[in-house]
């Protein structure tokens, strides 16, 4: 399941048209995940709010949709590009891989909800695949 | 609430009767660490859990695999509402303790595989499947607080 050419174009296609919502999508999509996920909460307990757009989960999401952007921009070679930030979920944050899936779930929803028309199957199968594409790279330093 | 045909109770406690809880517990969490080193999150009170040789020595996993085991037989002997009997069990583990649920899930499977070591051929194909429909409801007994 390895992106093709096409793959990575329509993702840099789509995320050049999107990029500029990036904190709104990552605040939305952290939100929802708090909420439909309620145990993603256990990784949070040291932020004081975290219902849907509260002052931690908006900074937060900005972060994230960073992360994103980056892994874009580095599309030709996650792992490599994406080494130090496995490192740091690997050993320091400690998050389980599984919840890297559970956040590109509600990434796409998000995506879907605010660019309907754009988020056509070919776009959404693009996309699924990167999300999953940057967990792997992002898993590469687990164990 | 999960249903139980007489034979799967029969399977259950048939596997779970040739576990030695001292046995077993005392290894749980060692191999829990090393397959999936990430859950060490949870152990910053434990001492030194850093090693494959401190983890495999470490006195206070050895208690905690006890524990779990002894809460596993609680399980056992109340299998038509494990969700009940873990109830307060889970909002500890979700309010306090604040377990990713996942983790019941990666337990669960290092659970399985010392049996396998211990009961080797003797967990048949069928065995296996009974005895993970147990453990599926034990996790999610312990994932059904987290609200």
């Amino acid at each position: 399941m390895s992106l093709s050419a096409k793959d990575k174009k329509t993702v840099k296609t789509f995320w050049a048209k999107v990029s500029s919502n990036g904190e709104a999508i990552g605040a939305d999509a952290l939100s929802r995940m708090l909420v439909v996920y309620p145990q993603t909460k256990t990784y949070f307990s040291h932020w004081k709010d975290l219902s849907p757009g509260s002052a931690p989960v908006v900074k937060h999401g900005a972060t994230v949709m960073a992360g994103v952007a980056d892994a874009v921009a580095k599309i030709d070679d996650l792992t490599s590009g994406l080494l130090s930030l496995s490192e740091l979920h690997a050993f320091t944050l400690r998050v389980d891989p599984s919840n890297f899936k559970i956040l590109s779930h509600n990434i796409l929803v998000v995506l879907a909800i605010m660019f309907p028309t754009d988020f056509t199957p070919e776009v959404h199968v693009a996309m699924d695949k990167f999300l999953a594409a940057v967990a792997r790279a992002l898993s590469e330093k687990y164990r | 609430m999960v249903k139980w045909t007489e034979e799967e109770r029969c399977i259950i406690r048939g596997v779970w009767e040739k576990v030695d809880i001292d046995e077993v517990g005392a290894q749980l969490w060692a191999r829990a660490l090393i397959v999936y080193p990430w859950i060490e999150r949870y152990f910053g009170t434990f001492g030194d859990t850093f090693t494959t040789t401190a983890i495999l020595n470490n006195p206070k996993l050895a208690a905690l695999g006890k524990i779990v085991l002894a809460a596993l037989d609680t399980a056992v002997k109340n299998m038509d509402n494990v969700k009940g009997a873990y109830a307060s069990l889970s909002r500890v583990h979700y309010e306090k303790i604040k377990v990713d649920p996942e983790h019941f899930r990666l337990l669960a499977e290092c659970i399985t595989i010392s049996i396998a070591c211990k009961l080797k051929a003797e967990l048949s194909p069928q065995v296996l499947s009974t005895w993970q429909k147990f453990l599926s409801a034990v996790v999610e007994a312990m994932s059904s607080q987290y609200k």
